[in-house]
């Protein structure tokens, strides 16, 4: 007791002279547990109002829906209030303008939703809706788009209605939705005159039902469900909307959280750094106190206790702060968000938020730290007397080896899936490891080729990287890692915008028409000729669903054990298909061969892309019956295509071969190239003029929305980069102010030799901006790395070295290195030498 | 047998493949009360030897007993216990411990051996040092004749059997230097206390009881005052 009291005691004593010091290396981590416990407070929050909120997310108790119409059902007459909608995508006109968009047109009956209410401009807009007329509802974010007002015109298909409303906000529906598909609300009275319910319309039906309060909707509906199913009918109740949305926002918390954790690891990397200065510092103390007869352990724990408590108030300080970071979450993901979010001190999240601060930041500073237990009392009489080095230290290799356990564990405790946590603990050592390497490399680099012609400011500045205690590896690997994750982001969103620019290349399509009827087919193509424009691809589509799978019906598949069932969607799904015997440009053919049908009565061979086939099991040679509108049509799997998805062009899962579906009903899609959007503009007004059921995508349309959806998702990743990059500038700052003493006296060493002001200056500036240089360089060369993986990998693009980006990353990084740099020294360099040398 | 008992005691170590011989079977033995200093040119051994009398290290061959326990049977935390209960240590670099003050430097020695009384007897040794009124001063904050007074308080508080000295007055002027090596014969006779030191200075050498004059890892000779 008196050992344990006495090391207290002691730790205090040391503290006290220390505290700045000490505060300054645990810094590093108040931004990790800030971002942590502000994003696990968030998602805490969130998962309450989604449960607190869960029926206005559906706007009802429960939802059927189906793409065919749906008839009256047994289960009706259990309803307290029912309501019908009708969804489905098409292009409206602002006859003002002559302007039109393809849009999401939700034809409503009924007093839907029933829970929440549909926020408009003006804000009595929906009883004047629902009073009757043909009156529309528009999304803001098409009023805006086309600076539409109240009581404008709107054509749906060959129908115009007056704009009574504006829409904020439709119950369980987000600004991410309503970008991709902004919605046009009509009276379902008028949804014939607009002409857009005929053959291929892509139509969704839908039956929303107000239950009485007290039913249990579980129990209510478990005998309908048989019935529903046959009659491909999905259901969706309030507690299956809770849990996908909050499935949905647990994930992205959780994959939140893990950036946050990767700032947290960034600033422990700094703490590890600084601990590491400080314990050389110690040094002469430890053997000075071993020499007086304290225990290593004794000694070690003084050390300790002190960087516990510091830890505490690190982290104590960083979850006050991510608690105040709530405040600002909920607007920096309002586009994402389908309830209003509270804001609400989360004392779980706190408590674990300080638990891992603490423990991170321990883990990491007992890396450096345990060379205390080896310092020799005879490095008293001999400074360098003793062996510190840790690498047959039995307790380092524990330490080394709890560290990626506890990054496994934290990991998996968000991740759930031991696959998931060991690929991320595998990225974040794989990340500080290419780190440590591109700077030790480029280090290693500069010593080597350095020239010794250089002048001699330049070779001071590059020698002082090397200076002892300088922390030049940690910063890099700090500050790298911010940037390689901004820069990454930064790259991956460019090169994805410009790849959909530069989809429209000379021969590349940019316009297509779809929904097109087949009476309307050749109108269509006479109009495009008229204007030159050249009919790229002319694509039939026919609907059909799956009847059976290796002569297993959906019913049979249904009774079978879960290991041998097939993919529900593939028996529920309807599939637009089309039909021909060769490949086009975004196809690659991976197995078997198109087999065309040479005389009726052949077998059939379909198809399939390959990605599809292997998600729901479905395997060469597997005989498929499709009905095709009633008609049974047996098929063998005869083929697997690789599939480019980013291409302005009609992709299919499954293709057919020619001459099997003729005669089938059909729609069309017709693919052109304009050569600038002045023309698209133009032929896609005279289409919809003309043709107002087809519908219009436009390569420039895809740009703008594309643009819009990565700069809503790249702002929430930058703002969680933002965290990491702060990070590294903290330990930066705490390096620098560490450093400041040593600086100081080289600086008076050189005056007093003689040196100027300009020189040293000039110096000091040059090692800020060699320090920044390399921590971005390392961070860009990462960067690519990543992207390029990613490229490969995820977006199938070509590596294109985003050089102008780069260089703004580099000069932004290192011109902030070079500011605090400056900043940290600007009261050494106005002194005297005197005045410093008294210091 | 003496306080201190040195017996063919070596000290090697490994250079790569090369073995370097520090000290070279050396014997001798300190009676208690026994002052003595060990003198020798710049890499003759007499700072290795201090350490291994201390307990500061260990012998490579040979043994060394203080206070009639064998060093080399200890652990280096049992070695540590040996030298908070018995041994006192003044550097040439004075060694007082940056973040404490004068008092707490002082006191440590007390409190490792869980005196109640630690503040006040530390007190007292500042006194008896003429530094009372520095008692809350950090070391930065003491001139090297005042460092190095705080040191020798603090080597005399736990009352050791034995005091190791090593250049004690080496960083000193020659006049703070002569009143530190009063201070140090003053509180060893006052204190009964055996001291070794190890010095350049032969004045300060010829003060003790007996020279041990080593050269090249061996002793060359011994000589009584």
């Amino acid at each position: 007791m008196h050992n344990f009291s006495w090391t207290l005691k002691m730790a205090y004593r040391d503290f006290r002279k220390n505290r700045v010091k000490l505060f300054l290396f645990v810094s590093s981590i108040i931004i990790g547990i800030a971002a942590l416990v502000g994003i696990s407070s968030f998602g805490d929050n969130l998962t309450k109002d989604i449960d607190q909120q869960a029926k206005e997310l559906l706007g009802a108790d429960l939802v059927l829906e189906n793409n065919q119409p749906i008839g009256d059902l047994s289960f009706d007459s259990l309803a307290v209030a029912q309501a019908a909608e009708v969804n489905f995508a098409s292009m409206v006109v602002f006859p003002n303008t002559g302007d039109s968009r393809l849009t999401q047109v939700r034809a409503l009956e009924g007093d839907f939703p029933f829970y929440g209410t549909l926020e408009t401009i003006p804000e009595d807009a929906e009883g004047n809706f629902r009073s009757g007329g043909k009156k529309a509802l528009v999304e803001k974010i098409l009023m805006a788009q086309f600076n539409a007002e109240i009581g404008d015109s709107i054509k749906v298909g060959e129908s115009t209605f007056v704009i009574v409303g504006e829409l904020q906000k439709v119950p369980g529906q987000t600004g991410i939705t309503a970008t991709v598909a902004p919605a046009v609300y009509i009276p379902m009275d008028h949804l014939k005159e607009t002409g857009l319910v005929q053959y291929g319309s892509r139509l969704n039906y839908a039956k929303y039902y107000k239950l009485a309060d007290e039913a249990e909707v579980e129990n209510l509906i478990k005998p309908f469900k048989e019935e529903w199913e046959e009659a491909n009918l999905r259901s969706n109740t309030v507690e299956d909307r809770k849990r996908s949305t909050g499935r949905s926002f647990q994930n992205l918390t959780n994959f939140l959280s893990l950036v946050a954790f990767i700032a947290l690891l960034l600033g422990s990397v700094g703490v590890a750094s600084a601990v590491n200065v400080f314990v050389k510092e110690k040094m002469p103390s430890v053997a000075v106190l071993r020499c007086l007869g304290v225990k290593a352990s004794q000694i070690f724990s003084i050390y300790l206790s002190q960087i516990v408590v510091m830890g505490l108030i690190g982290s104590a300080l960083g979850a006050a702060l991510g608690t105040l970071l709530q405040y600002i979450l909920p607007q920096v993901f309002a586009d994402f968000l389908p309830v209003e979010v509270s804001v609400q001190a989360s004392w779980s999240a706190i408590g674990s938020g300080m638990l891992t601060g603490l423990m991170i930041s321990v883990l990491f500073a007992l890396l450096p730290m345990l060379k205390v237990r080896k310092v020799s009392p005879m490095a008293t009489l001999r400074p360098n007397e003793g062996d510190t080095q840790l690498r047959k230290d039995p307790l380092r290799w524990v330490v080394m080896f709890l560290i990626p356990l506890f990054i496994f564990s934290f990991s998996l405790y968000l991740l759930k899936g031991w696959q998931e946590s060991l690929g991320f603990t595998g990225f974040v050592l794989f990340a500080f490891g290419a780190l440590w390497l591109v700077a030790t490399g480029i280090m290693w680099l500069i010593r080597k080729f350095l020239p010794i012609s250089l002048s001699y400011p330049l070779r001071q500045s590059l020698a002082n990287l090397y200076r002892p205690n300088n922390q030049t590896i940690s910063l890099i690997a700090t500050i790298g890692l911010g940037t390689a994750m901004i820069s990454t982001l930064f790259f991956i969103q460019n090169q994805l915008l410009d790849e959909a620019r530069f989809a429209d290349k000379e021969d590349q399509p940019n316009m297509l028409f779809f929904d097109i009827q087949t009476p309307q087919v050749a109108s269509v193509k006479e109009l495009l000729q008229e204007r030159n424009l050249p009919i790229l691809q002319e694509v039939p589509i026919v609907t059909m669903r799956l009847e059976s799978i290796n002569a297993v019906t959906k019913k049979i598949n249904e009774d079978l054990p879960e290991e041998a069932r097939k993919s529900r969607s593939l028996y529920n799904r309807e599939f637009r298909v089309t039909y021909r015997d060769s490949l086009i440009s975004s196809e690659r053919l991976m197995a078997g061969e198109l087999k065309p049908v040479k005389t009726p009565g052949d077998s059939i061979f379909v198809s399939f892309e390959q990605g599809y086939a292997e998600r729901t099991g479905i395997k060469m040679g597997d005989a498929l019956v499709f009905n095709v509108q009633g008609r049974l049509i047996k098929t063998y799997v005869g083929s697997m295509r690789d599939v480019k998805f980013n291409q302005v062009s009609t992709n299919f899962l499954v293709i057919f071969p020619e001459q099997v579906l003729d005669n089938a009903p059909k729609f069309h899609v017709l693919i052109t190239k304009t050569k600038n959007d002045r023309e698209s503009a133009d032929i896609q007004a005279s289409i919809v003029r003309q043709f107002p059921n087809i519908s219009v995508i436009s390569l420039g349309t895809i740009v703008e929305t594309l643009e819009e959806i990565l700069g809503k998702i790249s702002f929430v990743i930058q703002f969680m980069a933002f965290f990491s990059i702060a990070t590294g500038i903290l330990v930066l700052i705490s390096s620098l102010i560490i450093s400041k003493y040593q600086r100081m006296k080289e600086s008076l060493l050189l005056r007093t030799l003689g040196a100027g002001m300009p020189l040293v200056t000039k110096i000091n500036t040059l090692e800020y901006f060699f320090l920044g240089s390399l921590a971005a360089l390392s961070g860009i060369l990462l960067s690519f790395l990543a992207t390029s993986l990613l490229n490969q990998f995820v977006f199938q693009l070509p590596f294109r070295v985003a050089l102008q980006e780069a260089i703004v990353v580099y000069l932004v990084i290192t011109g902030l290195t070079i500011l605090l740099g400056w900043l940290n020294g600007r009261n050494i360099m106005g002194k005297p030498p005197m005045e410093i040398l008294r210091e | 047998m003496g306080i201190l008992s040195v017996q063919d005691v070596s000290k090697t170590y490994q250079s790569g493949n090369r073995k370097l011989t520090v000290l070279d079977q050396v014997t001798f033995d300190i009676q208690a009360g026994e002052s003595i200093a060990i003198v020798g040119p710049s890499g003759s051994g007499k700072t290795t030897l201090l350490g291994l009398c201390a307990g500061l290290d260990t012998s490579s061959q040979g043994s060394i007993s203080l206070n009639g326990q064998q060093m080399e049977n200890l652990s280096e935390d049992q070695r540590a216990a040996l030298r908070s209960q018995h041994v006192g240590f003044i550097f040439q670099n004075f060694q007082l411990l940056p973040t404490l003050t004068a008092l707490e430097n002082v006191m440590v020695p007390l409190e490792l051996k869980r005196r109640k009384d630690a503040s006040k007897k530390a007190l007292e040794l500042l006194e008896k040092v003429g530094l009372k009124d520095r008692a809350t001063h950090y070391p930065s904050q003491l001139s090297g004749g005042e460092q190095q007074r705080v040191s020798i308080a603090r080597a005399f508080a736990n009352e050791p059997l034995v005091l190791f000295a090593d250049e004690p007055t080496g960083n000193l002027d020659t006049e703070t230097g002569e009143m530190i090596e009063d201070l140090i014969f003053n509180l060893n006779k006052e204190q009964g206390t055996t001291l070794i030191l190890v010095t350049h200075d032969r004045e300060l050498a010829r003060r003790t009881d007996r020279i041990i004059q080593i050269k090249g890892g061996k002793i060359q000779e011994e000589t009584h005052a």
